[in-house]
């Protein structure tokens, strides 16, 4: 209990905020809404807040680093970072999903073509059966 | 299959040109089998190619130039012939030429593309053409001129005649939405040789192109950048001779 008040109430909202992003990433790759491989960013994400809200003073030191005097700014910018990085992995998701898209409807196409081929074959070799069978008939 | 080369014609929403199309080449290039490739089409573009006497594949959706002459080289490829050519379901290609760029492939061993060009002969500039794309066609013959050493006069010419190789690497990979200029670029990387031969086309009958003046523009960037990224591109290891391990079953 004296740990918890010993913390600053706007850290203990980003600590709820960081373990209710992961509990809901979880529980959406639980359920098979998300897969794991697009997970593990968003769980990322998660887990830095997580550090941050309980690591006191890193975001300054970690801000002092790279130049930044305000540390809220380097927070806004990770988190944009962060987001641009999301944004290029859809883009590039969707890259290869349009790519496979495009591979199954020329196969599809293919097939389809490809069977429609082999039926009217079909057709006509039992058409040329019926004939010569039908030729065969009044001899008997 | 009949025949050992293939007229592929790629074809969105052309019913009121495409029996013509085919009347013409069966008619000019009786030789030739036609492949019409249904790029997604709302009308009876299917059917009325398959009246027509021609073999169809009708893509399940709209995938643009590229992607549908891509199946027609796939399928060229699967069906083991030797020489394919595109012409366009619109009735701008003259299937009389169709002879004229064989004739070309064949006169010269080793050349593994022929495109006819509408500006290489100077009696046959009065082709028209927007202004924007006007623009955009010199630009692109310029460019690639410079790229490939050899003058290239009309980048964005669809009529154009492959052999073999040319036909399994465009089955392998073939450029998507705007892939002529694209083509090009990929051919001299791969050190496949093409040339041009001067050919008069006729103003499309019915039907819209799929390149308007103001998409010119978005046209001409994208492309572009394809061209440069073509450029830098280190190829897939996978040489354009070899064949996909269902493409080899299926060619036997």
């Amino acid at each position: 209990m004296s740990l918890l008040a010993a913390i600053p109430l706007q850290r203990i909202e980003v600590l709820v905020a960081a373990i209710l992003i992961c509990v809901v990433i979880f529980e959406l790759v639980r359920r098979r809404h998300l897969m794991e491989r697009y997970a593990l960013l968003w769980l990322l994400a998660g887990v830095a807040l997580m550090v941050l809200a309980l690591w006191q003073g890193l975001l300054t030191t970690v801000s002092g680093w790279v130049g930044i005097y305000y540390p809220p700014a380097a927070l806004f910018a990770a988190g944009f970072v962060f987001v641009l990085a999301i944004l290029l992995q859809f883009s590039i998701a969707i890259s290869r999903l349009s790519d496979q898209n495009k591979i199954l409807a020329q196969r599809v196409a293919l097939l389809q073509q490809q069977l429609e081929r082999e039926q009217t074959e079909k057709a006509q070799g039992e058409k040329a059966e019926e004939e010569s069978s039908e030729g065969l008939a009044p001899r008997r | 299959m009949t025949s050992t080369k293939l007229a592929i014609v790629p074809a969105h929403n052309e019913a009121g040109a495409i029996a013509g199309t085919i009347t013409e080449i069966a008619r000019w290039a009786p030789d030739f089998d036609v492949l019409v490739v249904d790029d997604g089409s709302t009308d009876a573009t299917a059917e009325l190619a398959r009246e027509a006497g021609a073999e169809v594949l009708r893509l399940p959706f709209n995938l643009g130039i590229g992607g549908a002459m891509q199946s027609g080289y796939i399928y060229a490829s699967e069906h083991g012939y030797q020489v394919a050519v595109q012409v366009d379901g619109d009735g701008q290609h003259d299937p009389r030429h169709i002879h004229d760029l064989l004739a070309r492939l064949e006169a010269e061993p080793g050349l593994n593309m022929v495109t006819g060009s509408r500006f290489l002969d100077p009696r046959e500039g009065s082709f028209r053409s927007s202004a924007a794309r006007r623009v955009g066609i010199r630009f692109f013959s310029r460019l690639l001129s410079r790229i490939t050493g050899q003058p290239v006069t009309d980048p964005t010419s669809g009529f154009r005649m492959t052999d073999r190789r040319g036909i399994e690497l465009f089955a392998h990979d073939y450029p998507r939405d705007y892939p002529e200029v694209e083509a090009i670029v990929l051919m001299h990387t791969l050190d496949l040789r093409s040339c041009e031969i001067p050919m008069a086309m006729k103003p499309r009958l019915t039907g819209v192109s799929t390149i308007s003046s103001t998409r010119s523009v978005y046209y001409m960037v994208k492309v572009l950048l394809a061209v440069f990224v073509a450029l830098l591109r280190t190829r897939p290891v996978r040489e354009a001779q070899e064949v996909s391990p269902t493409a080899a079953g299926q060619a036997l």
